[in-house]
């Protein structure tokens, strides 16, 4: 077999491609922000040149879980919280992949949580989309780590007593080198920003309010969003660590108080990813790992040749 | 000349045992002898008694012995800090008073004046019970002579002097070893050490012992062994390139074994965040096309039940590796039990399945690594190959030949883009992956994603042909039934393709059996070998097949016999439940002689449960074990 890996001839790209063409049918509510998630990877894929078989999304568990049912690229939905190790995998058995990952805020900051720091320290080359709707929706409306103080549910009837957790200041922190938020009600920036995210060396961490009209009817994620990029008012260098970091705490805060603010936090072009690292130190092979099994001329080491040592 | 020597060093964990007996236990396989080594350590990282026993015999060693018959003694030296005092205690001579019960009759001590008091070895009676034992007593002062030519750590080398001369044994294949291993001025010191002690006791003892080192040779090239080894050689050699792991005692040494190997080999290592990452990372890396393992302990394996499921639902390869300690919860982290094989065989939420074999010795933990790769990429099926503490940590000699033979790096159930351009595909173009009506034995070949023509979705959720998420009941009995289905396509594919992967010995008309499983073999062929001599009429079975399991070799086994003991090393008879879950009878032919307290059997310890088991003689066995009836007794 020839090398699979070597796809994508020069051509022009569309996004029905990336619609498959028969059923199925998202089963996400009218007005539900995951579609807004669907429409901008659609618009980004052809942009950055991707062919729907160079790309794998992993998804993890929730109504955003689903957004590769409805994607035609190769597709892994593989349990609540645990979309990014295997995504992570992925790319380091074949660095040809595309590799997004997607899920919603309980999903990946809940109890995907520590996956996501370590992911996001160790710089892994690929993209990160978190369905943010400050819920849980799937099993009906429960609070969510995003879900701000006070929210009540029916699993926190008198209201979550708990500080909502920050996750572009997380992200930041933990080490991700891009960091952006958008949201479903504003399509244009979405698409632009997924399309940088995935052409980012390193972890892009993209926070993509969506709205869940359905169990979160007051969110913020309806709220009219401010561009930071686009408005005087907030110009800071996304390149610099710590004005990022300041623009993500007024974000963070004025988000609590109704104020959506969206756009590029943090870009660093400078670090390497991990792939890059890892095969600095030679922990990585240049050939990708998938590709040497279809290799006929691949050499593969026996361990009668190791055997000197235990003689 | 003696047909075993059993030679047991002890002293503090960090002391340097470890290295000192492995390089030791080559020394004797050079020599032409079989060995077999057995480590008892506890779990702490300085200080604390440990000892490893090395037993090496002129005829094939499955076990560790019964007792043993040579006690080099060197002191606990972190016992000596008084600033720790207070957390180690202030015990150098437990090395020297732990170890006497199993010294047998007409044994030898050596132990290390410089670290252990005359007070301390009155107050032990060491030299009434020696009297009493026949044992022979050499006191010698190897702290100090290790302080004149170097330091105070190479006491171990002047042990080991000392352990030769009183053997008489050549010093020719310790030299080489020592050489091979240092250099510089670390090897003088050493070399000199070792000339010193070797004749000093040559010089100052009489020997009135009888113990000599046994004499044998090897027809071919011999290589020392652990479990671990095994089993990544056996990875290694089935063409797994990916691992991903968290640390856990014995789990470890599997773990870091690759991730030191991997990098000259073009193989990528992956140490995680936690178990169910360490799982999810092997499962994505084989989604994505790389031969690929993960594994842990007991605790760390809890966390593996979620991507294990997501194995067998995706019906994506993985293999994974489950190294047994004492449970529950971190339970012994440093002792061996056979108490997770339900565990293993039942962890995951639905009617799950999966393949686990548990070898029972070295070779057959290369083999079934091996043969667990072939059939989870055959087959698209988590395989998990159960073993312990034990197993892991024990060396044996394995001929070198053995070793001999072709990497293979197969994907198994993967389809070209060639094949792929043929396959069935769906109005969108999405490739049929599940179309069960195409697919021979169960098996629903997979593409890898970046093939042409191979676009599907792989997902935990119940699925249709093509991956859509689906609760079509007529689908739903469809693709479960052949997941199902396939534990007995690789069933025939066991009995038919390969050699039985059960291990029989014994004399083969004999009315009475022994069934064990995993690492507990070694003591139970010794014990049957020994049976046999003393006229009794015994056979025995190691089951290594635990699913699918050996439905027809079990069942001949045991209509074979008039009664049968069952042995493994758990308190709640697991594997003989197992016997009769798949079976659904035998229950009153079947006993169980059950250990549980932390130490691996000792063949005598068979050999007594199996004469007041079977040959109904009337006393009660050791403590250490527990006899289960029959179901009805
Ligand atoms: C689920 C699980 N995985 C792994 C282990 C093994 N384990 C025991 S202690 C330990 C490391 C503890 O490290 P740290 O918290 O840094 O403490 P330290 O020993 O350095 O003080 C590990 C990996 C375990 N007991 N349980
Ligand atoms: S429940 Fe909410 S998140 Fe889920 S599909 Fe409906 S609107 Fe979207």
């Amino acid at each position: 077999m020839s090398a699979f890996n070597a796809i994508g001839e020069e051509r022009e790209i569309d996004r029905d491609e990336f619609t498959p063409g028969v059923e199925p049918q998202p089963t996400w509510c009218p007005g539900c922000g995951d579609f807004g998630v669907l429409k901008s990877l659609k618009q980004a894929l052809p942009e950055v040149g991707k062919t729907p078989e160079e790309v794998l999304t992993v998804t993890g568990i929730g109504c955003s879980g689903k957004l590769n049912s409805y994607l035609d690229t190769y597709g892994f939905h593989t349990i609540h919280g645990r979309s990014l190790p295997v995504a992570r995998a992925a790319k380091l058995a074949n660095t040809d992949l595309e590799v997004i990952a997607a899920g919603g805020d309980g999903d990946g900051y809940g109890i995907g949580g520590n996956h996501f720091i370590h992911t996001a320290r160790e710089n892994h080359d690929m993209t990160y989309i978190v369905f943010n709707n400050e819920i849980f929706g799937l099993t009906k409306g429960q609070t969510s780590p995003t879900s701000p103080k006070g929210h009540k549910s029916k699993t926190q009837p008198s209201g979550s007593a708990k500080t909502p957790l920050r996750p572009l200041s997380l992200s930041l922190t933990a080490g991700a080198s891009y960091v952006a938020r958008t949201a479903a009600v504003n399509p244009n920036q979405a698409k632009e920003i997924i399309a940088e995210a995935i052409e980012h060396d390193g972890f892009a961490h993209v926070d993509f309010l969506t709205q869940c009209p359905t169990w979160n009817k007051d969110a913020r994620q309806y709220v009219p969003y401010i561009d930071i990029q686009e408005s005087d008012d907030y110009d800071h260098d996304v390149t610099d660590r710590r004005e990022a970091a300041e623009m993500m705490h007024e974000t963070e805060d004025v988000l609590n108080e109704g104020t959506v603010l969206t756009g590029r936090y943090y870009v660093d072009e400078d670090r390497p990813s991990y792939q890059a690292e890892k095969s600095a130190v030679g922990e990585l092979p240049d050939q990708p790992l998938a590709e040497r099994y279809f290799d006929d001329d691949a050499e593969w080491e026996r361990s009668y040749d190791l055997l000197e040592r235990h003689t | 000349m003696s047909d075993e020597l059993i030679w047991r060093i002890a002293g503090g964990s960090g002391d340097g045992i470890d290295s000192t007996s492995q390089n030791f236990a080559k020394a004797l396989m050079r020599s032409g002898l079989d060995v077999f080594t057995h480590r008892h350590y506890p779990s702490r990282i300085r200080g604390g008694h440990t000892y490893v026993e090395i037993r090496a015999a002129d005829h094939e060693v499955q076990s560790r012995g019964d007792g043993y018959n040579f006690l080099l003694s060197l002191g606990d030296s972190f016992a000596r800090n008084p600033q720790e005092d207070a957390y180690y205690g202030n015990e150098e001579v437990k090395p020297l008073s732990e170890n006497l019960d199993d010294l047998r009759e007409g044994g030898i001590i050596v132990y290390d004046e410089g670290l252990i008091s005359e007070e301390d070895v009155e107050a032990i009676d060491l030299h009434e019970r020696a009297e009493e034992n026949d044992w022979h007593v050499f006191p010698m002062d190897l702290r100090s002579l290790a302080r004149e030519h170097g330091r105070e750590v190479m006491r171990n080398t002047a042990g080991v002097g000392v352990t030769a001369a009183l053997l008489e044994m050549d010093l020719e294949h310790i030299e080489d070893l020592m050489s091979d291993a240092m250099g510089g001025d670390v090897l003088e010191a050493n070399l000199e050490i070792l000339h010193e002690a070797y004749e000093t006791i040559n010089e100052e003892y009489e020997f009135e012992h009888e113990l000599r080192a046994p004499t044998g040779s090897h027809e071919t090239e011999q290589a020392l062994l652990s479990g671990s080894n095994a089993i990544a050689y056996g990875a290694i050699d089935a063409g797994c390139r990916f691992i991903a792991g968290y640390p856990m005692t014995p789990w470890t040494d599997v773990f870091t074994i690759l991730a030191q190997n991997f990098p000259d080999m073009g193989g990528v290592s992956e140490q995680v965040e936690d178990e169910i990452a360490a799982a999810a990372l092997a499962l994505g890396a084989s989604h994505a096309g790389a031969k690929a393992m993960s594994g842990s302990s007991g605790g760390g394996f809890a966390l593996m039940s979620e991507p294990l499921g997501l194995a067998e639902m995706t019906e994506t390869p993985l293999v994974l590796v489950e190294s047994m300690r004492a449970g529950p919860s971190t339970g012994m982290p440093t002792k061996p039990e056979q108490g997770d094989l339900e565990f293993v065989l039942y962890t995951s939420q639905g009617d799950s399945s999966r393949v686990v074999f548990a070898p029972g010795n070295i070779e057959e933990a290369y083999e079934q690594t091996r043969l667990a790769f072939e059939i989870a990429w055959d087959y698209q099926i988590p395989s998990i190959i159960i073993y312990d503490q034990k197993l892991s940590g024990e060396n044996k000699n394995v001929d070198v030949e053995f070793f001999d033979r072709e990497p293979e790096p197969d994907l198994g159930a993967t389809l070209t883009e060639d094949e792929l351009a043929e396959a069935a595909h769906d109005a969108s173009g999405k490739f049929k992956r599940f179309n069960y009506a195409d697919a021979e034995n169960n098996v629903a070949p997979r593409s890898l994603p970046g093939q042409k023509g191979g676009r599907y979705l792989a997902t935990g959720n119940e699925h249709s042909p093509v991956g859509h998420i689906s609760e079509d009941p007529d689908n739903r009995v469809a693709q479960m039934t052949r997941r199902i289905e396939k534990l007995d396509s690789i069933r025939e594919d066991l009995d038919e393709e390969h050699e039985s992967n059960q291990t029989y010995f014994g004399d083969e008309t004999a009315e009475y059996g022994i069934i064990t499983w995993g690492s507990s073999q070694g003591a139970v062929r010794e014990a049957v070998e020994r049976l046999n001599e003393n006229g009794h009429s015994v056979k025995g079975i190691g089951v290594s097949d635990m699913m699918p399991f050996p439905e027809t070799e079990v069942t001949e086994f045991l209509q074979s016999v008039d009664e049968a003991m069952v042995v493994e090393m758990n308190a709640t008879a697991q594997f003989r439940g197992l016997i009769q879950k798949e079976l659904g009878r035998f229950g009153e032919k079947m006993t169980s002689l059950l250990k549980y307290n932390g130490n691996p059997f000792e063949p005598a310890e068979i050999v007594e449960g199996y004469e007041v088991n079977l040959a109904d003689e009337d006393r009660e066995p050791t403590a250490q074990v527990r006899i289960e009836p029959a179901a009805g007794d």
